[in-house]
């Protein structure tokens, strides 16, 4: 990650937050890449935020503590932050400016990228119609993640969502084709780094992951530069050598608050609860890197996984993220206290894709009428529970405690896996089928008959 | 790329500070504009005197182009349309003495282009600054209409351009006198000269400001009805052509699968469909259905009378500015050949934060939630380029605008959904609860309004169907009721209510399942003709007041309750986009089931 250093310039006229104020240069473009030299010899890096004149302002990414005015040199790179980029990546960790965390060289390839990315021809686009299996029912089966697709997870502090992010990083795959995933943690605990090392440590050893992981005591800014150096890395791993790619970035709320700390330095105007008014464009300048193109064979699968500030989800965060996002899978505090894990809610969660990405000749012919059938079907159970809870159980119809029954075949059956359990599609839908049966034959009314004649056992049998 | 560090810098602590003037160019370089400041989108410049507000202006080596939005002494500021990396005080730029200014011609029509009008196909897989396509100069089909030596005024009609909409070669605004020459009958190319009136030459592509509504002779009442398709819409919040409507919606409610059905199924010419900081995988689908499906009016296929302008929300941000006042400028140029034109803008909440975005870099004082003070009269000078027009040249057109509003947390009283409000004569509200329900088209009926209402409602009576007024005020009370009622069931339940409120609760359910719920995604059900519309909401009327009257005979509600409806509420699906007997027919299997009751 290092320039052509031509000229330092030592003066540093403004120490600020994250920024430092350079006076006295000249030639230096907007968006450059910069390496700062300190007194002690230390080196960091940089981004021009605006160039006035003479005067540069730099957002040093490993902070400013320690800089002062006189010892300070600047050099400036004359291009945008450009890093290398390859299969090199795979199998390796690193921290959040992709340096290495595993003892191993620098990530070297044949070329290189840059970071801001640069926005796919909507023409050229493909429309996403493919699935990638990530071996959780409850994804897979309700809210089918698609090739080229920006699915996120939205969450709140405490439950498993870290959990979910690895097991899927570790599990998914695309139907054997090339496939590989980019993590990239941003503001996580050193325990949450381990973790979630130790859990892609035999993809890692596969080399089908590349690691980048900024923790909760790396410095705030460096978390602006992680998911971009995870998309830059992506986007070449697919659209030039072919694979599909998923990016997992988490905990965008870390992220969105590394900006709105930059824009409150840099005394911008704030807008909703003091977030820059362009964290719309910002989150849509990563989230939009995903996708599929005419012509190429691979594809960018971003899930985004982002904990809701006190569970509100008309926090800016998740709002802006689902204006921009296909969906969202959102887990619930009130199934996590039944002890279910995945605590995915079926009926808040939806992949706005899945239309194209499942069914026959995709997933499973049976699969889109199960998933629609699957989440009415619980939509009335929750109407019954409510019901049940003002006027009691036995003042219920028959076919009112069919639907109760539901309910909990769903989260025992269908809902529950294990952190480390791998399931597969037809599994999955064997378990769904198995929970709509639970019902009368005359209350699955969305599923064609012909289907239903396929899997309802004969008279008197038990379901297999 | 990139400028390679040329100059040592003074080095140390030099005078100058922040905002003193011009430092970079030296006196010989006065009269070559050089920039002295970048920030993101915003650059600036220092200022020849000729340079205008609103001019374009080329920025350095990469040739970013921009548009002058403020001029202070010698400086000028401009609002860049590409990615500004790179740019650096003392690169050179260069004022082109125009404003921004789009290219027209026929091949709009299937075409995608990004926010100033530069054709997408062919760009390139990735956007890179200065990237563009080649326009589509395919040749088309012209027959004149005057002979030389004809006097024609500006507006008038030369001749008739051969697509499946049919265009017009127009004498262009402010030129008019003697037709001195006429290209014969047959195919030329967008560039080619096909007439000279006044001695200024005509050709089918004409260049346009886009700030600039384009002239009209005099705005007409609009008191002629959009079909869209969509009943939620046709029937209670029905728009007039020429008219605005404000779609506001939360994520997840379907106002862009709205908006979609409209571009697809309305009756208006043509549309001008400008995805404004939008899903670029949403783009690539519109453009991918428009090209497959086929228009049930003229038997082409519906690419062939939208003009899409794609400003992903990836790309760069203050093309999204642009984009908008390009699509209305499009939209007028199609009206000025007499044709019915919808706009519809997808988000304008995006197009605002383009404007926050800019003027919280330019340091304006900020007003609500740091949007522009001029926030309000900007979404008022848009809205106010719709309109029902009689042309310079005697035709009629109209230009209707549709625009999203994307309120942040669903939040209906923040700046932008709150002016946009004010400024509209439609209100399709989105609601989250009947979105969930997986009520679609999620319009809301406490929540919406039309004041175009009245004026349709005669046009409908002159067009022969007086009852039409009567059928909406109807429905719209029926469901108003029934909305009071549920609250009161929640509390109760139904058996507490009595039997004819039961009977509304049921209207209530009978109407949203049978006529105003539209499945988008069954071909049968996802456009409804005007005829269709009314023959379900006559038939749901018709069944519903036989229920009335049985329970004021007496009958129990609970048997009314227990009828199979599912006929009736099949009906939209079965009939097909137009077969009103299947509905009728529908509708006595229901009233037959109902006569078991007494």
């Amino acid at each position: 990650m290092s320039g052509t250093v031509s000229v330092e310039y030592t003066g540093v006229r403004e120490l600020r937050g994250p920024l430092v104020i350079v006076e006295g240069v000249s030639g230096v473009g907007w968006d450059e890449f910069a390496t700062i030299v300190l007194d002690s010899g230390e080196r960091r890096h940089g981004l021009v935020l605006e160039v006035n004149r003479d005067l540069a302002v730099v957002q040093v990414l490993e902070g400013t503590a320690g800089m002062d005015r006189t010892g300070t040199g600047i050099a400036f790179a004359g291009t945008p932050l450009r890093i290398p980029v390859g299969s090199g990546w795979l199998g390796r960790v690193c921290n959040g400016r992709g340096e290495p965390a595993d003892d191993g060289p620098p990530v070297l390839g044949g070329t290189d990228a840059p970071v801001a990315g640069v926005p796919i021809n909507p023409v050229r686009r493909e429309p996403p119609n493919e699935p990638v299996l990530t071996g959780v029912g409850a994804v897979d089966v309700l809210t089918t993640l698609v090739r080229g697709q920006k699915l996120p997870v939205f969450s709140v502090a405490g439950l498993p969502h870290l959990e979910l992010a690895v097991q899927i990083a570790a599990q998914a795959t695309c139907g054997g084709e090339p496939f590989a995933v980019v993590f990239a943690g941003m503001g996580l605990t050193h325990a949450d780094a381990a973790f979630v090392r130790d859990g892609l440590a035999a993809r890692s050893a596969a080399r089908e992951l590349a690691l980048l992981v900024n923790t909760a005591d790396d410095p705030v800014i460096e978390r602006l530069l992680t998911p971009r150096l995870a998309l830059t890395v992506a986007e070449h791993l697919a659209f030039t050598q072919g694979r599909h790619v998923l990016v997992v970035m988490t905990d965008m709320t870390a992220y969105s608050e590394a900006l709105r700390e930059v824009s409150a330095a840099r005394g911008e105007i704030p807008a909703r609860r003091a977030y820059p008014g362009y964290l719309y464009s910002d989150l849509a300048s990563l989230y939009e890197r995903c996708g599929r193109i005419k012509g190429r064979p691979g594809s960018v699968t971003v899930l985004p996984v982002l904990t809701m500030p006190a569970g509100d989800i008309t926090h800016p965060v998740p709002d802006l993220t689902g204006y921009i996002t296909e969906g969202q899978v959102v887990l619930s505090p009130d199934v996590h206290s039944t002890g279910t894990y995945p605590p995915v809610d079926p009926l808040a969660s939806l992949s706005r894709l899945m239309r194209k990405g499942a069914g026959p000749g995709r997933t499973r012919a049976d699969h889109p009428a199960v998933a629609a059938q699957l989440t009415a079907a619980l939509a009335r159970s929750r109407q019954v529970r409510e019901l049940a809870d003002l006027i009691g159980r036995p003042a219920l119809s028959p076919t009112d405690l069919r639907f109760l029954d539901l309910d909990d075949a769903f989260r025992h059956r269908f809902l529950t896996q294990r952190t480390d359990e791998n399931r597969s599609l037809d599994e999955a839908l064997g378990r769904a089928w198995e929970v709509l049966l639970t019902l009368p034959r005359s209350q699955l009314g969305m599923i064609p008959a012909d289907l239903l004649d396929a899997h309802t056992p004969p008279r008197g049998e038990e379901p297999t | 790329m990139g400028a390679a560090v040329t100059a040592p810098g003074s080095q140390g602590t030099g005078p100058q500070a922040v905002g003193t003037g011009p430092a970079c160019p030296r006196r010989d370089d006065t009269f070559r504009p050089r920039i002295l400041r970048v920030a993101g989108p915003l650059v600036e410049i220092t200022c020849p005197a000729a340079v205008a507000m609103h001019d374009m202006v080329v920025l350095g080596a990469a040739r970013v182009p921009g548009e002058v939005v403020a001029i202070q002494g010698d400086t000028a500021t401009i609002q860049a349309y590409e990615y500004t990396g790179g740019l650096a005080p003392g690169h050179p730029a260069e004022p082109e003495g125009r404003p921004l200014s789009v290219r027209m011609a026929p091949d709009l029509l299937g075409g995608v282009f990004d926010g100033l009008l530069r054709p997408l196909a062919g760009a390139g897989d990735f956007l890179t600054s200065g990237s563009s396509g080649v326009p589509n100069r395919r040749s088309w089909q012209f027959t004149p209409r005057v002979s030389a030596g004809a006097r024609v005024a500006a507006g008038d009609t030369l001749g008739e351009i051969g697509a499946k909409v049919p265009l017009r070669l127009l004498a262009p605004p402010g030129r008019s006198g003697e037709v001195t020459r006429i290209a014969s009958a047959g195919g030329h190319s967008p560039d080619d000269v096909l007439a000279v009136v006044g001695g200024h030459e005509v050709r089918m592509a004409q260049s346009w400001p886009v700030r600039r509504p384009r002239p009209v002779a005099e705005r007409l009442p609009t008191d002629r009805p959009l079909h869209t398709g969509q009943r939620a819409v046709d029937l209670l919040f029905p728009v007039a052509l020429g008219s605005t409507v404000a779609v506001p919606g939360g994520f997840g409610t379907g106002k862009t699968m709205l908006l979609q059905q409209i571009a697809k199924w309305c009756d208006a010419d043509v549309i001008v469909y400008v995805g404004c900081g939008e899903r670029g995988n949403e783009m690539a689908d519109v453009i991918e259905e428009l090209t497959e499906l086929s228009d049930p009016r003229t038997g082409g296929l519906l690419a062939e009378r939208t003009v899409t302008i794609a400003n992903a929300s990836n790309m760069p941000m203050m093309a999204r500015e642009a984009s908008v006042h390009t699509g209305a400028t499009v939209a007028e140029y199609f009206r000025d050949m007499g044709l019915d034109v919808v706009l519809i803008a997808d988000s304008t909440s995006r197009w605002a934060e383009a404007l926050r975005e800019f003027s919280s870099r330019m340091g304006e004082l900020p007003a609500e939630e740091g949007y522009p003070a001029g926030l309000a009269s900007r979404l008022a000078a848009f809205y106010e380029r719709a309109a029902a027009v009689r042309t310079p040249g005697g035709a009629t057109g109209s230009v209707t605008v549709i625009g999203a509003v994307s309120p942040p947390g669903g939040d209906r009283t923040e700046p932008v959904t709150a002016h946009t409000e004010r400024f509209v004569r439609c209100l399709w509200s989105l609601d989250r609860d009947l979105a969930y329900a997986r009520h679609y088209p999620a319009v809301s009926w406490a929540d919406s309004f039309s004041r175009d209402a009245a004026a349709l409602a005669a046009s409908h009576a002159r067009s022969g169907d007086p009852e039409w007024a009567t059928r909406r005020g109807r429905v719209a009370q029926l469901l108003a009721e029934a909305d009071r009622l549920a609250d009161l069931v929640e509390l109760v339940g139904i058996t507490a209510l009595p039997p004819q409120e039961r009977i509304s609760v049921l209207a209530g359910r009978l109407l949203r399942e049978a006529v105003i719920q539209q499945n988008a995604l069954s071909p049968a059900d996802a456009y409804s003709t005007p005829e269709k519309t009314a023959a379900l909401v006559e038939a749901a009327l018709a069944v519903i007041d036989r229920c009335l009257e049985l329970v004021s005979s007496g009958a129990p509600a609970d048997a009314v309750e227990a009828v199979d409806f599912t006929p009736l509420l099949r009906a939209r699906e079965s009939a097909g986009p137009t077969g009103t007997a299947l509905v009728a027919a529908a509708r006595n299997t229901v009233l037959a089931r109902l006569k078991e009751v007494a």
